[in-house]
């Protein structure tokens, strides 16, 4: 097997990479067809940020709406939730979730479909479901396979920073004046109505600081995935920068892990730069006519 | 086999006495508990070490961060954006591999691409960086009145330092440092999935139990054993550092005090 292929070409230079040097060979190893998997991997870890972020304060909203509620044993779901996912390392919950809800998935499959079973699915150290309730299933093409493989890690990312986003709105909506809250209840507004028309509304500039934190936070988590079995930027930089040999490939170096690591560390220092420039805008912007500390700064300013 | 033989076995596998081969079937409840808190002793090992000697380096990077001096207030400033603003566990790899380079370099630098010594590193720079911006951001907060009654009783330079801004800034950056100190236990549990090899299956908790999940094929048992033993650690962190707390808060009126509350999110 040719570890880089010799496909896709994009200069015409390339086709016999042992005679070139310098800056061209250099041109042709960066647009070896495993390079542009390392570079849609990029995608990836934006594609997971942009599916996880909005799940997780779903997630995060509906932990602190559960928290929130009045009947005591529904809201020590809520805080339960939050406080066990804080508690505990995150890399345990996402090793554990990622068995944990495969598991669950196909234990649930297996009763839907295969009733008539009569083994125990847990046999000493195996894990057997009937071959129908399999996920995904044993004949379904590759490309499924890593689809449900990404599906289950953005799963696992919810969950985990569900609990986190939870714990900031839970925060925000204890937040919002009191007095608001009762302004509604005198224009004879129901629980449910103020809450939605009143309180959610308005959390959000309370939510903003624990937010921003919390998007740094999930953009640092993102390199986790490779943990979770995804061909992430991880994967790719331990595969490419090995060292190769000549017989395996036209493109022959020594161990360039540290080098692609460092590609690595300055792509997350300069997202988390341009997240941070980014984030103080929109605080600047949502502080605007508020009457807070920096909602006056800036009336006094103009 | 009686759970007190399991006990003798496996207690200190991690730190390489006693029984060297991990059992492969038939994994009672008494070996996960066993392995796992043997395990422990690694974080703590890392952790330990870690908070303490970041703990006086953080103090450097925050003063130097503070000080007016743009040769010492720039590279403190890239230090600490350096190490908060990207992922641990990349910052594990890229070190490791660095090592390794270095090992080819010269011997001398052998030991380091070795968990014990190089993950150990990281985990000191790491833990400096964001104790060094929480200590700097509590120099930002001490009170106008505590400097300028410093000031009225004619304290300058180091006896200045020494006598208001030090013991201030503690005492506000505790509740804030202990939740840093809790996390950076935790994040001890990434450096054998960063790299760093097991050396003869001696690795740490996390390890353990992931290595019992993959073997029993069960998640619901030693990933539950280890949460168990890191709430637990959790807790004595919270203990140990509430301590300290009362004693930074000793001469100030109840009503006052700063109290240390959980609060940890943050992930490197």
């Amino acid at each position: 097997m040719r570890l880089h292929g010799k496909r896709p070409i994009i200069f015409s230079y390339c086709s016999d990479p042992s005679l070139l040097e310098g800056l061209k060979w250099l041109s042709c190893y960066l647009t070896t067809g495993k390079h542009m998997g390392f570079y849609v991997s990029f995608g990836t870890v934006l594609l997971l940020l942009a599916i996880t972020a909005p799940a997780a304060l779903a997630f995060g909203f509906g932990a602190a709406m559960l928290s929130r509620a009045r009947l005591a044993p529904v809201s020590w779901i809520g805080k339960g939730y939050i406080a066990a996912v804080r508690g505990v390392p995150d890399i345990a919950f996402f090793l554990f979730f990622v068995i944990a809800l495969d598991q669950g998935i196909e234990w649930l499959l297996h009763q839907a479909r295969c009733p008539d079973w009569s083994d125990p699915i847990r046999q000493g150290n195996d894990f057997v479901v009937c071959d129908i309730a399999k996920m995904p299933l044993g004949t379904s093409p590759q490309w499924i396979h890593e689809t449900y493989g990404f599906a289950l890690a953005v799963l696992t990312f919810a969950i985990v920073f569900g609990a986190f986003a939870g714990n900031v709105l839970y925060g925000a909506m204890s937040s919002v004046p009191r007095a608001q809250i009762e302004t509604a209840e005198a224009y004879g507004m129901t629980r449910r109505q103020a809450f939605w028309r009143i309180l959610v509304p308005q959390m959000w500039v309370y939510a903003l600081p624990g937010l921003s934190n919390l998007w740094m936070v999930l953009i640092k988590a993102t390199p986790l995935l490779f943990l979770l079995g995804v061909e992430d930027i991880v994967y790719w930089a331990r595969e490419l920068g090995g060292s190769k040999m000549a017989r395996f490939t036209d493109y022959p170096h020594g161990d360039w892990r540290m080098w692609y690591f460092l590609v690595l560390l300055v792509f997350y220092l300069a997202f988390t730069r341009v997240s941070e420039v980014v984030l103080a805008r929109i605080t600047l912007k949502l502080s605007h006519g508020q009457a807070t500390v920096g909602g006056e700064a800036q009336r006094k300013a103009a | 086999m009686s759970c007190w033989d399991t006990v003798q076995k496996y207690a200190f596998q991690s730190i390489g006495y006693g029984e060297r081969v991990l059992p492969k079937s038939d994994i009672t409840l008494c070996d996960q508990f066993t392995l796992i808190g043997s395990g422990m002793m690694v974080n703590l090992y890392f952790g330990i070490l870690a908070v303490m000697s970041g703990f006086i380096f953080a103090n450097a990077l925050a003063m130097a961060k503070f000080s007016g001096n743009p040769w010492t207030r720039k590279p403190a400033e890239w230090f600490i954006f350096l190490f908060r603003g990207s992922p641990l566990f990349i910052q594990f790899f890229f070190a490791y591999f660095l090592f390794i380079y270095l090992k080819g370099v010269a011997p001398i630098f052998g030991p380091l691409s070795a968990a014990w010594l190089g993950a150990l590193i990281v985990l000191f720079l790491n833990t400096a960086a964001y104790s060094g911006e929480i200590f700097y951001g509590a120099l930002l907060s001490i009170p106008k009145g505590d400097m300028e009654a410093a000031d009225a009783y004619g304290l300058t330079g180091w006896s200045r330092f020494r006598k208001v801004m030090w013991p201030t800034m503690m005492r506000l950056a505790w509740p804030a440092y202990t939740n840093e100190a809790i996390f950076l236990f935790h994040a001890t549990t990434l450096v054998y999935f960063s790299g760093f090899p097991v050396w003869r299956q001696q690795g740490d908790a996390l390890y353990y139990a992931k290595y019992i999940a993959d073997k029993t094929f069960n998640p619901f048992v030693p990933y539950p054993i280890l949460a168990f033993y890191f709430i637990l650690l959790t807790l004595l962190v919270i203990l140990l550092f509430g301590l300290i707390n009362k004693r930074l808060n000793r001469h100030l009126p109840q009503a006052q005090r700063s109290k240390v509350k959980y609060k940890p999110n943050l992930i490197r």
